[in-house]
Order: structure tokens, then sequence, then C-alpha cells
């Protein structure tokens, strides 16, 4: 199966699911875990990936954190706020709503 | 939050660049640690460059962050050329100074609603007539005449009695500490029309202004109130003295309110009916407002308020005896008119609301001519940058963007001139105002720097910007990178729009230099008008008696003046020549019927002529004991003009209503009131008068006119007013002038519209020299692979030269004929500020012409030597 990014706008509620669950992670990890996930059938790119996370940052759904890993390398490491949390439901309810919309017309055509 | 993140986000843009970067390192250095090959992983990113910006437009405010790009570089810019920068950035702070100060006058003194309900809906009455040949306009009305159109017009407006602000004489304690206050009387129902509410205490009302001589009760201004008293609020039910009368001070007027007069701060309030003219019918003394209702039209109860008037005039006509058929149809054809007084009504206002304005006009010229000189300054700067204008476009930079980067430097610009003018008008409006100050009746206009003042000043800068900025802007974004780059850009459209400029700013500035010329013609020609007296080391000191004394007293005094050391002369006058004061009557020669003619009075003493120094044609002085009416001293004009060249000694004539006098002596011609208008027909009679029964009246005051030894008369004045009261304790000195003062105070408007007009003259010359050089200093640099061709074949030095500075004074010429056709449009504008100055006069229009050809010679020069020093072998070598 090839590999997409077509990710339909659900990029944002993906990297908030995975925040939600895994708090702080840096861009590389959160990349890995939509690839890991998805059973490697989702794939964010970086190119749409680090502006999508600047975005929400600045919408202020996740805040960013510079650490030292144990390597001695710095990174930069994202986890959810309380706006993200609400913003993250709003997301799901909406997808959910899509999705299984999406379902009924399958179902009945 | 992410607002004010991206803001400061904006601020530290390299620091956000560093940090972006780093996190996409960061990336890269995980993926090849998790085993991607290095080049792979790289190049998942794509341009690196491109994803930075991405993030960084997320992260900021991309408009924001661009314009600070701009004015980080156009600070580069500006601060690489040091000396033009500074010098557009002085001229233009100058320039928007001036005009922010003379807004800041004209505001304060013509625009600014005075801070009452409906301004707007407030009008003055005056009438007009014509008079001496031109129509002249009187705001003055009878008490009398004010009740009757104040009832016609009650369903329409109110009417309300404002005396003229004048510094009276009151006691709070003891005589002895006699002060000054600037008293108003008003109707008392003004502070209700006006919807004020008091700071303390009541305002006067209707009710205490019902019967004449019937409420002395007095309100006091806020800011008297502060002055005088500390905003004590034990200040209520006070009582002081004016005059005869006490009053009670009952309340304190709200702080914003300081009364109609714009230019005079008021300090008690009093009701008008408290006025002794309150029930005459030929006693003038008192401005009438109209605060109109909501939806009334002004033309129809314009109408009424003149039949009303008219009326009245009527009535009061039947009574005049002996006046001639055309004077009584002059003074009945009078039109009452309704001029809007939404910021006031003051002398003030009428003195110097031509002057402002037309300061106000000269210092917007000078305003423009610095733009000019700033825009050939932006242009020339254009043209040197056109390659990197068409670089920046090559790159992809929009039109959009390259209007952005060139106005953003204006903008700096513009914002440091207007900053610095801000302080230059913050401090030159007072300045002005400090200038036509007399010391003993001060200006007081309120200059607030409130967002008015600001807003203009804002709104000044941000023109200015767009008037020296928008068209190099738009000319750089409108280059076309083929031509610029192969460096052959087409130099003569810009040339022409610099040669439009000069032409303007020579025109703009041979109208300043004409303007400033008449100005200081008049004040020189106005100062130059010979007194027929001489005002040198003549002291004037007013002074009052608590209660009428008789002449003799008055006469006592002078004696023991007299006999101070340092006095030569003293002698008395009801009041000085030239201090405004006027008395005045009808004239009928040996018992003919008067004529239209008024001739002014003056009462003297016995030696006033002498002390004076009026030198006497014919006849003698005053004797000691004589009265009037009696005798008369006659000035030559009254002699031309009412004998008709027959030898007036010895002849009578009287003043209507009053019995006739012998003319004794004729004195030459003495300016009376000022010094402007022609010398009025005067009459000095003796300060000694008699009533019908023949009994000397006592006097309240009068002015003794001392001439002492020293140069500077006011060494004398705290003696002089200690020695009056030592011998009459009931005498007191209320002010001392000196008699030059008078003179001088007579052209302060001229003195100080010359001095303001050539100071900016002078700005305005510099600077239109300064860009004059700037262009042909621009023009020769352009053209110098040309001179220096024309130069290896062969041209001499002199038609260089007059290749280079041809079209320049061509556009000079161009722009001085357009300055002369400005200036003869502008003068009807200016007439009434002129004194015996004719425009037309070669000389007003020769003066600037010569001086502005030398400015342009002297700016020319440099550009000139430059141009013949060009070697042409190194210029050719070199391109």
């Amino acid at each position: 199966m090839p590999k997409t990014d077509s990710l339909q706008g659900s990029l944002d509620l993906l990297v908030l699911k995975i925040l939600s669950r895994r708090p702080r992670l840096h861009g590389y990890a959160i990349m890995t875990a939509i690839k890991d996930g998805s059973g490697e059938v989702l794939r964010a790119e970086e190119g749409s990936l680090y502006p999508a996370l600047h975005r929400m940052e600045e919408a202020g759904w996740i805040r960013a954190e510079w650490i030292v890993k144990d390597t001695g390398r710095r990174a930069r490491m994202y986890e959810l706020t309380a706006a993200g949390k609400k913003q993250l439901s709003a997301e799901e309810s909406r997808w959910q709503a899509v999705t299984s919309a999406v379902n009924r017309v399958l179902r009945t055509v | 939050m992410s607002l004010w993140s991206r803001i400061v986000n904006v601020v530290r843009g390299d620091g956000l660049s560093r940090e972006i970067d780093e996190e996409l390192q960061s990336h890269i250095a995980e993926a090849i640690e998790q085993g991607r090959e290095p080049s792979e992983a790289g190049a998942a990113f794509g341009s690196a460059l491109r994803r930075r910006e991405e993030s960084r437009d997320i992260r900021l405010l991309p408009w924001l962050d661009s314009l600070r790009a701009d004015a980080v570089f156009g600070w580069r810019q500006l601060a690489k050329k040091k000396v033009t920068s500074a010098a557009a950035i002085l001229s233009l702070a100058l320039a928007i100074g001036a005009c922010t100060g003379a807004f800041r006058l004209i505001d304060a003194l013509l625009l600014r609603p005075l801070p009452v309900a409906n301004p707007e809906r407030l009008y003055a009455l005056a009438r007009e007539a014509f008079y001496d040949g031109k129509m002249q306009s009187f705001d003055q009305w009878a008490y009398p005449s004010f009740q009757l159109m104040r009832a016609a017009a009650k369903d329409q407006a109110e009417l309300i009695a404002v005396s003229y602000g004048d510094r009276t004489d009151l006691t709070y304690k003891a005589d002895s500490e006699m002060e000054k206050a600037v008293v108003q009387y008003v109707s008392g129902w003004m502070f209700g029309t006006f919807g004020l509410r008091p700071a303390l205490g009541r305002l006067l009302a209707e009710n205490d202004d019902l019967k004449p001589h019937a409420s002395p009760y007095a309100v006091l201004s806020y800011d008297y109130w502060r002055r005088r008293f500390g905003q004590d609020p034990k200040v209520i039910g006070r009582t002081f003295r004016m005059g005869d009368d006490l009053y009670e001070i009952v309340g304190v007027g709200p702080a914003p309110f300081t009364g109609t007069e714009t230019g005079t701060v008021t300090d008690v309030f009093v009701p008008a009916m408290m006025h002794p003219g309150a029930i005459h019918d030929d006693w003038t003394w008192h401005r009438t407002l109209a605060q109109l209702k909501a939806g009334v039209a002004v033309g129809p109860l314009r109408a009424k308020l003149d039949a009303t008037s008219h009326a009245f005039e009527e009535e009061r006509a039947k009574g005049f005896t002996g006046m001639s058929k055309e004077f009584i149809d002059a003074f009945l054809g009078q039109k009452l008119v309704l001029e809007p007084a939404a910021a006031g009504a003051s002398n003030l206002q009428n003195e110097y609301h031509r002057s402002l304005i037309a300061l106000g006009v000269l210092v917007a010229l000078v305003l423009l001519i610095a733009c000019a000189n700033v825009a050939n300054l932006m242009t020339a700067q254009a043209a040197s940058r056109a390659r990197e204008m068409a670089l920046r476009v090559s790159i992809g930079a929009g039109r959009l963007r390259l209007v952005q980067l060139v106005l953003v430097e204006s903008a700096i610009l513009a914002l440091l001139a207007g900053a610095m003018g801000g302080v230059f008008a913050w401090w030159s409006a007072p300045f002005v105002v400090s200038m036509i100050n007399p010391p003993d009746n001060p200006v007081r206009l309120d200059l607030p720097a409130d967002w008015r003042v600001l807003g203009f000043g804002l709104a000044l800068t941000l023109g200015v910007m767009l008037l020296f900025g928008l068209m190099p802007a738009l000319r750089a974004s409108a280059v076309k990178p083929a031509s610029a780059l192969r460096g052959g850009e087409d130099r003569h459209t810009r040339r022409r729009t610099m040669h439009a400029l000069i032409a303007a700013q020579v025109a703009f500035c041979f109208l300043i230099l004409f303007v400033a010329g008449l100005f200081a013609a008049t004040f020189e020609r106005l100062s130059d008008r010979p007194t027929g007296f001489s005002a040198d080391r003549l002291l004037l000191l007013h002074t009052v008696a608590q209660r009428e004394e008789a002449p003799v007293f008055w006469d006592q005094v002078a004696e023991h003046l007299r006999t101070v050391p340092g006095v030569e002369a003293v002698a008395l006058a009801g009041w000085p020549l030239l201090d405004g004061n006027g008395w005045n009557g009808f004239i009928s020669v040996n018992g003919a019927p008067p004529g239209p003619d008024l001739a002014y009075y003056l009462a003297v003493s016995p030696g006033w002529v002498g002390t004076m120094r009026i030198p006497f044609i014919d006849g003698r002085d005053f004797r000691p004991g004589e009265t009037a009416p009696g005798v008369a001293i006659v000035n030559e004009t009254f002699a031309k003009e009412f004998f008709k060249g027959e030898n007036p000694i010895g002849q009578s004539f009287a003043k209507t209503g009053e019995l006739p006098c012998k003319v004794v002596g004729v004195v030459r011609d003495a300016p009376y009131r000022n010094v402007r208008e022609p010398i009025l027909p005067s009459v000095y009679v003796p300060i000694r008068r008699t009533d019908t029964h023949g009994a000397v009246e006592p006097m309240r005051g009068a002015t003794f006119i001392v001439r002492t030894a020293s140069a500077n008369p006011m060494a004398l004045a705290s003696i002089l007013r200690r020695e009056v009261p030592r011998v009459r304790p009931e005498f007191r000195v209320n002010n001392i002038r000196t008699q030059a003062d008078l003179v001088r105070a007579q052209t302060v408007r001229e003195r100080v519209l010359a001095m303001l007009a050539l100071f900016f003259a002078a700005v305005a010359l510099l600077l239109a020299a300064v860009g004059l050089y700037g262009v042909l200093d621009y023009s020769v640099l352009q053209r110098r692979r040309e001179i220096g061709i024309r130069m290896a074949i062969g041209a001499p030095a002199g038609s260089i030269a007059g290749l280079v500075t041809v079209e320049i004074f061509a556009m000079v010429l161009v722009g001085a004929l357009a300055g002369v056709a400005l200036g003869m449009a502008s003068v009807r504008y200016i007439e009434a500020l002129l004194y015996h100055v004719k425009p037309a006069e070669p000389a007003m229009l020769l003066l600037p012409s010569c001086t502005i050809l030398a400015a342009a010679l002297l700016a020319a020069l440099p550009a000139v030597f430059h141009a013949v020093r060009i070697d042409p072998v190194a210029m050719l070598r070199s391109e």
C-alpha cells in the first residue's frame, strides 16, 4: 500500500491525540508515532508537521519546551495544554460525526 | 496571548529563526540516529529556508516583521547619510513644529468650542454699518435695547449680555489692599443657559438679574478661586468692595469655564444689572450672545432681532436734536448680524484672527518648501538606488513591498521630524502669546496640548510623509528591472519632477518673502509715524480716590509730586493719549447745527500740553482756574475741519448738549486713540468741570502725567506710588505705565507679525537655497559623463556653467513669476493688516526677487565649480 500524506485535515487531531496519551514528545517522535500507530498507513511529512505544530503552539493548544537529552542534544518537547484538551475533544467528535456520516453514505448507496 | 507572543517574536526575529533552525536540525539528527541515511533525512525537509520561513510566518505577524525589517533597513539608509538626513529632519521638524504651533494658537483662539452646552448654537450679535467709507462692525449694545431683543426672541433663543472682561480694582479687607481682578458683568441666566454646574455654592440665576442694582452677588471663576484663595471653601459668604458696592461671593464656577471672552480668563462674574449702564439707553457696554433653541433657523431670528433693534434706535433718534438727516439715516441704516460664537467672542479674536491665519498660511508654505526639499532628496536617492530596486524586483519582491520599503524610510524621517516639531510647537505657541502680551493686561489664552493638537500634529506628519515619500516610492516600485540593470534608466522624467518642485519652491518662497516684506514695511512705517508728542521719560500714574474729590485736592497731589527729586513736570489728564479710551461728540460751530463728524475730547490740566511737549501753533495754554465748558484748545485737524482755514482763536463752538466754549489755543496734531487711524479732530478741555449751576464737579479718577529726569521713568514708579497717598490718604495709584509702553503697545501686532514673518522668510529662503543646491549638485553628478565629453572636445568653462544652470534658472524665473502672481492674488486677504503699504510698489516686488536671485546664485556656485573642475580624462576613463 502506498504511503500517503493525505491525512485529510486530521493531522491536528492525530497530533493532539498522541500528545494526550504520551505527554512530552518531540517532533520526530510524533512523526514516528503517527507512522507506527497507523500501521505505516499514515505518514506526516516533515514539511507539514512542523508548521502544524507551530500553528497549534501559537493557538495555545500545545506548548513547547527545550530539554537536553541524555545524548547531550537539545530537543523541543511538546505537550498538551488545557485548551488543547478541549480542542481535542471537539476535533474528536467532529471526526466521529464525519466518519459516521461517510459510513452512512457508503452503506446506503 | 497569541497576538502578544507573535508581536514579541517580531522583536526577537533573529532568535526565532535560530530556534526554528535548531528544532529542524535536531529532527534530522534524531532521524539519523534512528538509522536513516543523512542525505535522505535532510532531503525530507525540502528547502530548509522555506521550512523556516513557513514556521516563522506562523509564529509571528508577517506584515509586522516585514515592517520591522524595512525600518531597520531604512534607518541604516538614513544613518549612512548623516548630514543630509539630519538636514532633512531638522527642516521638516521646524516646519511641522511651526505649523503645529500655529494650529495650537488658531485652535485655542478661533476654533475650540467653549465648554458650554451646545456651543454650536451660540451666536454673537453685531451691527454693521458703512462709516468712513468702509463697512464696520460694532458688537457693543445698550442694555435697554438688549432687554427688548431678549423679549422679542424669547421663543427662539436665549439672549445673554456679557460685558467686556475688564481689570477692575476691588478690595477684600482694607482699602490699602486694593487688587485687580478681571470682572465681567453677565446675565444671571447665562450659567443656566450654558448648562454649567457650580464647583462650590451656587451660580447666578435669573433672579439675580431682574432689577437694576439690586443683587450685589458674585461668582468666582474656578481659576481665580484656586489662584487667589487656594480653593478655600470658606470663601462663600465673603464680601468685597468694587466701586461703591459691596458684593457677596455666592459660589465658584466649574473649572473648565473661564468666561466667553477667549484670551481673557474672567476672575469674577457679577450680574449684568449691577452695571451702572444697565439703565441708560445711550450707553453701549456689553456684547450680546444668543443661544439658539434646537431647530431654530438663523435667518428669521436675525430679521426679528434686527427689527427690534431698529425700532429701539428709531425711538432714540427722535431725541436727537440738531443732527443732519444724512447722519440719522446712516445711523439707522445699521444692519444686525448673527456671527457664530462657538469659540467665544473677544477682542483678541477680532484683532488677531487675520494675523494668525496669515501666519498659518506662511508656515504651511514653509512646510511645503521643506517637503519639496525632502522629496527631491528622496528622488535623488531613489535614482542612485535604482539598481538595488531593480534587483529586488527581479528576485521576486512585489511592487507593494517596494512601496512599503521606501515609505517606511520616509515615515522614519517624518516621525523623527514630527517628534522634534512637537517639542518646538510646545515651546513656540506660548512664546508667541507672551510676545503679544501687554504687561498690565496679560492675555491668558488656554493652550492645552490635548488630542486636538496631537491629532493635528500626527495627521500633519502623516500627510507630510505621503507628500514627500509617495512619489519616490511609487517611482521606485515602477522600476523596470531590465532597463535599470542595464544602466539606461530614464533620467529625464526624474529631472523634470525635480525641476517642477524647484519652481514651486521658488514660487512659495517668493510669496513668503513678499508678504514678510509687506509686514515689515507696515511695522516700519507705523513705528516711524510721528506721534506729535514726546513719549520719552513719561510716567503715567492712574490714580483713583475712594470717593469723588474736589479738583483742588488733585492739584495738591500734583503739586507735591513736582517736589519729588527726579520729577521734571507733572500734569493731570482724564486718561493718557493712546490708551484706547475715547470721549466724543458732535460739534456745532457758532450756533450752527452740528455736522456728521465726531470730535474727540480729552480733559487736561494747565501745563499738560507742555508736559507732553506738543507744540503750540497759536494761542495759549489754559490758566489755573479755567473750567470746562468755557475754553478749549484744539488740534490742527480740528481747526481745518470745523473752521475751514479761518483762524480759530477766539471763535466758539459747542458739543451737542453742552454750553459753548471759546478756542484759546491751537496745537499740533497728535494721535488720540491709536496710531493707525488718521488724526482725529481733537479738543482739549480743562479737567475742572462745572455743572449746570456753575459749581466745580469733584473727580473720582484721573492720570498724573509725570515727566522724569532719568532715562528710565519706571525707576521712580515705586517712590511716586508711595508719595501720592502721603498727601491725601484717600488717593491711590492703581496702575503705573510709561507712555513709551503705550506707544509700543500700538504696534505689538505689527511687530510680532513682521518678526515672525521675517523669521519664516529666512527659513524659507534657506530651505529653498539648500534645495536648489541639492538639485544642481545632483544634476551635475548625473551628467558628469556628458560634461566630461563636452570638455574633452573643447567646451569652455562658461558654456559648461551655462549648461548646468540654465534649466534651473529658467525654473527659478518661472517660480518667481508664479510667486508674483500668487502674491498679487493674496494681497486682498492681508490688506487689513497693512498700513500705508502699497503691495504693487516696485520695492515690495523687487526686494524679494533680488533676494531670491542672490540666494539662487549662491546656491548654484558649488555645483558650477564642481562641474567645471571635472577632469575629462579621469571621468572618461572611469566610465
